[in-house]
């Protein structure tokens, strides 16, 4: 689905990330872990196209990000559910609207997913807000409608950034079992986080791996969890 | 017309695509306001360029074509003169048709000066013969020199010595409206390109999130230009109908009339003002498409 090969990045001067190989196949499960100013969100951003490697080769189901153009990777996009650390919502658009979104700008009608988004809407604890505007949500709620929009297209890969950063533990298992029963479905599913309890839940649930940023480089974290 | 079709077909379809965009009162209205104010100064413009035009071709047609001479003789000379100047006449190169009018004919040339009832017979009026020229014209000092020996009552009034000026003064002033409507053309232009600029960064944001869902440059680009186009094609409807309504209130002259009376539209004319809103919504669309592609290709 993604592959990075030897891939270097930084922004300015300095380096960041350096000689980070990672494929994530299809149906597997990743969490990314590591410090706070790791370059995990950074990571993120190469894995769907939203920056480009300084050096290496990163692919999108295939396809050299490099030799993409701009309506190659909204296409790839429609592929990846991204949720974005800062959600990132049209402020104007209801929730509802905003989590269709994804569909809207694909062409399509929202008509077509209105069932998904009520069972989505529910699963996230979203229902009563469906009308609401963003900036009348909480941190938590955010990052709720974020997942909902990330999944919505039914995506082959989600890639979340903290999705849980901001929700109480037992919201944060809902999350994470949406994500596991997508993950079951045969999704792909990349999670940065760097809360060691909910990868430990996901351990009890699904095979998963571990990876961790540590002085530029990627590990596979090791049994220590 | 294809293209016309094709930017209708945009207007009224995918309402959706415009909602993505933050509707921005501020300069919504503005954006209308300026179109209305350009449309209203265009319908001036086309006003002034078709009276214009009007009046230079019918100077023109009328100078170019017919001239007249003027016979003045006592009354048993009259008839042998007149048949002198049509001899002369005849063998003149250059001229196609010469006929003396007819009594009711100079009636009526005369009527508006001396009334209906005039008793043509009892006065010493001239006679009139009308020359219409061929496309070679003919040579006026030659015809009036031959004119002298064989008919010295006869005078040639070829028009041209006074209107010619205002001929080239009616084309100078057409020239002058069709320059109005360029500039109001391109200063539309210029006013929705600005504007859509202002736009387009005042949505650096949304153009962020609609990337991030996997929205296409021709998706974005497309809801801001529906916005500009719509509005422009609103703003430019409402100017050109108080233009129009202006116009129609401008005092209606006699159909002959001078320059300042006939400075409205006639007949099939009036429907021309109402390619201006058209205009300026194409106008728009092109501005905004551009402005908003060349953005989001900077900022990918
Ligand atoms: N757009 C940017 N420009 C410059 N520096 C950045 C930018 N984004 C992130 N950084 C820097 O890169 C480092 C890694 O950031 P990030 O990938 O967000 O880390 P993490 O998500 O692991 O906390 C941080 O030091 C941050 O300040
Ligand atoms: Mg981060």
């Amino acid at each position: 689905m993604i592959e990075l090969e030897e891939v270097t990045y930084g922004y300015g001067a300095g380096t960041l990330l350096s000689g980070i190989s990672l494929k994530l196949a299809p149906g597997s499960f990743h969490f990314l872990t590591g410090p706070s100013g790791s370059g995990k969100t950074t990571l993120l951003k190469l894995c769907y196209g939203d920056l480009v490697a300084g050096q290496g080769r990163v692919a999108l189901f295939g396809q050299d990000v490099r030799n993409m153009d701009r309506d190659d990777v909204a296409l790839a996009r429609r592929r990846v559910g991204v949720v974005h650390q800062d959600c990132q919502f049209l402020d104007h658009l209801s929730v509802a609207e905003n989590v269709t979104l994804p569909v809207i700008v694909a062409g399509r009608a929202a008509s077509g997913v209105e069932s998904d988004l009520d069972d989505l809407l529910g699963w996230v604890g979203l229902s009563t807000q469906k009308e609401a505007l963003p900036p009348e949500l909480s941190g938590g709620e955010r990052q709720r409608a974020a997942l909902a929009r990330a999944v919505i297209m039914s995506p082959d890969v989600i890639l979340a950034d903290e999705p849980t950063g901001n929700v109480d533990w037992e919201m944060s298992l809902r999350l994470l079992t949406l994500l596991v029963e997508l993950n079951r479905m045969g999704k792909t599913v990349m999670i940065a986080t760097h809360d060691m309890n909910l990868i430990r839940q996901a351990k009890a649930q699904v095979a998963v791996r571990v990876l961790r940023i540590s002085n530029q480089r990627l590990q596979l974290a090791g049994a220590d969890l | 017309m294809a293209v016309l079709s094709k930017v209708l077909v945009f207007v009224t379809g995918d309402a959706q695509a415009d909602r993505v965009v933050p509707p921005t009162g501020f300069t919504a209205r503005l954006t209308g306001l300026a179109a209305g104010s350009m449309a209203f100064l265009a319908v001036f413009a086309l006003a002034l360029s078709l009276a214009s035009g009007r009046l230079a071709d019918r100077w023109s047609d009328a100078l170019a074509q017919s001239s007249t001479i003027r016979i003045s003789a006592t009354e048993d000379q009259m008839d042998a003169q007149v048949l002198a100047v049509l001899e002369v006449l005849a063998t003149t190169p250059g001229v196609l048709e010469a006929r003396p009018l007819s009594d009711d004919e100079q009636n009526t040339l005369l009527e508006p000066w001396f009334g209906p009832d005039l008793p043509l017979d009892d006065l010493p009026i001239p006679r009139l013969i009308e020359v219409i020229e061929d496309a070679g014209g003919f040579d006026a000092t030659g015809l009036r020199n031959r004119l002298a020996g064989e008919a010295p009552g006869a005078v040639l009034d070829d028009h041209t010595k006074w209107r010619e000026p205002l001929v080239a003064a009616a084309g100078r002033l057409r020239s002058l409206g069709y320059l109005a409507m360029l500039v109001i053309t391109a200063t539309t232009a210029i006013i929705i390109t600005l504007a859509a600029n202002a736009a387009l960064a005042a949505n650096a944001q949304v153009i962020r999130v609609l990337r991030l869902v996997g929205a296409r440059d021709a998706y974005i680009a497309r809801a801001f230009v529906r916005r500009y186009t719509l509005r422009t094609l609103t703003g430019a409807a409402a100017g050109t109908a108080l233009g129009l309504g202006a116009v129609a209130l401008l005092p209606g002259g006699d159909p002959a009339g001078g320059f300042l009376t006939g400075l409205g539209f006639q007949g099939a004319h009036w429907l021309w003002p109402l390619l201006i809103p058209l205009l300026a919504a194409l106008v728009a669309f092109a501005a905004t498409r551009m402005t908003a592609l060349a953005t989001l290709k900077e900022r990918s």
